[in-house]
């Protein structure tokens, strides 16, 4: 039984990782916008594109 | 702020979709295949590569690994390079991470069909594919991560954060359980035994569902969906939540898929709380999706993407709720063993992972190749008949199941058990065809797309180099005099937390590893001994047979299983077992106590034709045991691997093993011929009868000793 704790200390790692990358995102203002970003992904990319390309590659 | 211009690449994006389609297809044919055998067993073909021991491995590994792994990538490397305005961090690791995936799957397919597996559910590859496995898997984080670093875009997108916890996750879960040593090039033991063997596996294998068929197609829920409605997801704070929450949560649940078995109460518990906490993020994710749509559920009717994606998150939400209930240790007495497990998984990668990877397919291919799709109708029909393939595989599955557990379950007035196993087999096999009759519908579904799709393609003209412009990200920290001392960690955060989680984990694993388990602390059984050599060949045939796929090991402490199949089962007769071979269905009968149960000669019939011994079995006949002969130049590797991993056999006794075998052998095939049967001893099916002689005697042996005293 004794290797739950490589399971336990593994499993708390990848918490204490979590951990440090949830402070990080607080602290760099992450999460200042909780609305912004929601709508910011639907803008479509609308840069135009060169028409030959779109024929040579297939 | 200056305007960069970039280009996306979409040819990786394409690659990983064809990929997708193709083995999703496989790997359903692989099922559909696995699920006719249940009910005509002659399907087994009486061939080593296409028996169901070795076919269920192959559907397993190809629709996880292969279908949704390409299903995964396909998404990542779509929505990553939009979400962070960026090119992907490399088109060389791009191709490395394509062609490498691709690699492993064709390798584990040829692999697993030569019955090449460590025996490890979900994780049933041998070494050197772990090996790959993991170069590839650090390719891709690499790859992730050098995006993330370039990116124009400051803030990380919900669904970035579900593909890095992905990544790292499943790294660490990979390596911790795939930790063996191997005998030869594709013969490996694991390092653990028994009772901790069967804790690593389960940590890893509910946690592969938790961070492969979960967390990044939640990922990619929280991309595709809003896309698809053109609408913002319905609380980005929720989604946020929901990550942090999850993450925390999810990695505790592992021993719920162990409970009433050997492993001790309070880790069953941990894993049993962990497990109901577990609906709260879940819910919370599979509502946020399904709020998404408020006020355009009438797109819903309208949009075939939609549609898929709204029965994939209602299939996440049923398979949510449904977990945590299955791991109450009560509805588990009921469930575990049985086919309502299947149901359940069925309804995650048929519903959630199936429909969710057809919803962003039918998407995703118009965008690429800028052209509409070429049939919804055909797309419509596709979502109804995969629909109702859903329903008709799942609803046979629960029902079967709870009846079987029931039959295994019920007594007589008189106290005896109602139900020999046979009868609940044969009474099983009308659910078994309707199942195979949900899964054809389903392929047939998935056979439509891929038709829809191609054609799509071929009036479509694919963009391989996408352009775009972003402003370049500004930096935000400008120093003034003297920095801290550790801002140069924080410079590279990124590459700093790879490192120290990779440095720390492989520390760990060298120190933890032999201290605790070379003298583990399992109550030794004193008269559990390790296998013969003889023994050792026919177990590991048993592994290579993939006997594990239907019949368990693991006698539960309840009255109708020691009624069944004798006394429970103790952590302390597995302390020999690399690896350990519990199981997690009973399609057949559990084998825990075999040995001595049935002559040999019982044994060499049954291995030849099942029904012979027992009429209505659906085994299917091993008839290539008969011929094959033992690999004992393997003999003196198996028996120094296994030393090495502390099992105690005499010094120097990997030099008399041979000898020790040959007269085991012997004496098996001298017993057979007692009863007319010929067969030389130095054949594969001697020393699997001489395994499944031995399973359990130990701890009988004791008893007998204790009533002689």
């Amino acid at each position: 039984m004794s290797v739950i704790f490589i399971l336990i200390s593994a499993s708390l790692l990848i918490a204490l990782g979590f951990l440090i990358a949830f402070i990080w995102s607080v602290k760099t203002n992450q999460y200042e916008d909780d609305y912004t970003p929601s709508v910011r992904i639907l803008f479509e990319n609308d840069v135009k594109q060169p028409e030959e390309e779109q024929h040579l590659k297939k | 702020m200056e305007l960069q211009k970039f280009q996306y690449d979409n040819k990786t994006v394409k690659w990983f979709a064809y990929a997708t389609m193709f083995w999703g297809i496989v790997g359903m044919l692989a099922g559909l295949l696995a699920a006719l055998q249940l009910c005509i067993p002659a399907l087994n073909m009486e061939l080593p590569y296409t028996t169901f021991g070795r076919v269920r491995p192959i559907h397993t590994n190809a629709v996880i690994f292969a279908f949704v792994g390409n299903g995964i990538f396909m998404g990542v490397y779509y929505s990553l390079q939009r979400l962070l305005k960026a090119r992907m961090f490399s088109d060389f690791l791009s191709k490395v991470h394509f062609f490498g995936w691709q690699l492993i799957i064709v390798l584990a397919a040829i692999s697993l069909a030569l019955g090449k597996t460590t025996g490890k559910e979900y994780a049933e590859l041998e070494w050197p594919i772990d090996i790959l496995i993991t170069i590839v898997w650090v390719v891709f984080g690499w790859n992730m991560f050098g995006t993330i670093i370039r990116r124009r875009e400051r803030h990380l997108y919900v669904a970035i954060w579900f593909y890095i916890a992905t990544f790292v996750t499943i790294a660490m879960l990979h390596i911790v359980n795939s930790i063996e040593i191997p005998v030869s090039f594709w013969k490996s033991y694991s390092w653990y035994a028994g009772v901790q063997d069967a804790l690593v596996q389960w940590w890893y294998g509910h946690n592969a569902v938790a961070f492969f068929l979960t967390t990044p197609y939640l990922g990619l829920m929280y991309y595709f969906l809003p896309k698809a409605a053109n609408r913002p997801v319905y609380s980005y704070r929720l989604s946020i939540i929901h990550f942090w929450s999850l993450i925390f949560i999810y990695i505790w649940a592992g021993p719920h898929h162990l409970l009433y078995t050997s492993v001790p109460d309070w880790a069953q518990s941990l894993g049993v709380v962990f497990s109901i906490m577990l609906i709260a993020p879940s819910w919370g994710g599979m509502i946020n999706g399904l709020l998404t749509l408020r006020g355009a559920w009438d797109k819903v009717r309208e949009d075939v993407v939609l549609k898929f994606l709204v029965v994939a998150v209602t299939a996440y939400g049923m398979a949510t709720f449904e977990g945590p209930m299955l791991s109450l240790k009560s509805v588990s007495a009921i469930a575990h063993y049985t086919d309502w497990i299947v149901a359940h998984v069925h309804v995650g990668a048929l519903g959630w992972n199936g429909f969710m990877t057809f919803g962003i397919l039918y998407w995703l291919i118009p965008k690429l190749f800028r052209v509409d799709l070429y049939s919804k109708k055909l797309a419509n029909m596709h979502f109804w008949i995969g629909t109702l393939g859903i329903v008709l595989y799942a609803v046979p599955m629960y029902w079967s199941g709870i009846m079987q557990s029931l039959m295994w379950k019920e007594f007589t007035p008189e106290g005896q058990l109602k139900w020999q196993f046979m009868d609940t087999v044969t009474k099983m096999i009308p659910f078994y065809a309707t199942r195979a009759i949900g899964g054809t519908l389903y392929l047939t579904g998935a056979l439509f797309m891929v038709y829809n799709l191609i054609k799509t393609i071929k009036i479509g003209s694919f963009l391989a180099n996408e352009n775009a412009e972003a402003p370049a990200l500004e930096k935000v920290y400008s120093t003034h005099g003297k920095e801290h001392w550790h801002r140069w960690i924080e410079r590279k955060p990124v590459q700093m937390m790879i490192v120290s989680l990779v440095v720390v984990a492989i520390g760990g694993i060298i120190e933890f590893v032999p201290t605790f388990l070379v003298k583990s602390n399992i109550p030794t059984i004193a008269s559990v001994k390790p296998y013969t050599p003889l023994e050792l060949h026919g177990r590991d045939i048993y592994v290579r047979e993939g006997c594990y796929t239907c019949h368990s090991q693991m006698i539960r402490p309840f009255r109708s299983e020691t009624a069944r199949y004798g006394e429970y089962s103790k952590a302390g007769e597995f302390v020999y077992d690399h690896p350990f071979q519990w199981g997690s269905k009973r399609t057949g009968p559990d084998l825990a106590r075999l040995g001595g149960k049935y002559p040999d000669s019982w044994h060499y019939n049954h291995m030849l034709d099942p029904t012979s011994m027992s009429p209505g079995s659906i085994m299917p006949s091993y008839p290539w045991l008969f011929d094959d002969q033992i690999d004992v130049s393997s003999t003196v590797a198996k028996i120094k691997a296994m030393k090495r991993l502390g099992v105690p056999y005499p010094e120097n006794y990997e030099n008399i093993a041979a000898a020790d075998m040959e007269k085991q052998a012997k004496l098996i095939a001298a017993n057979l011929n007692k009863d007319g049967i010929s067969i030389l001893p130095d054949r594969e099916v001697v020393a699997l009868i001489a395994y499944l002689q031995r399973l359990g005697t130990d701890i009988k042996n004791e008893t007998k000793k204790d009533t002689l005293k």
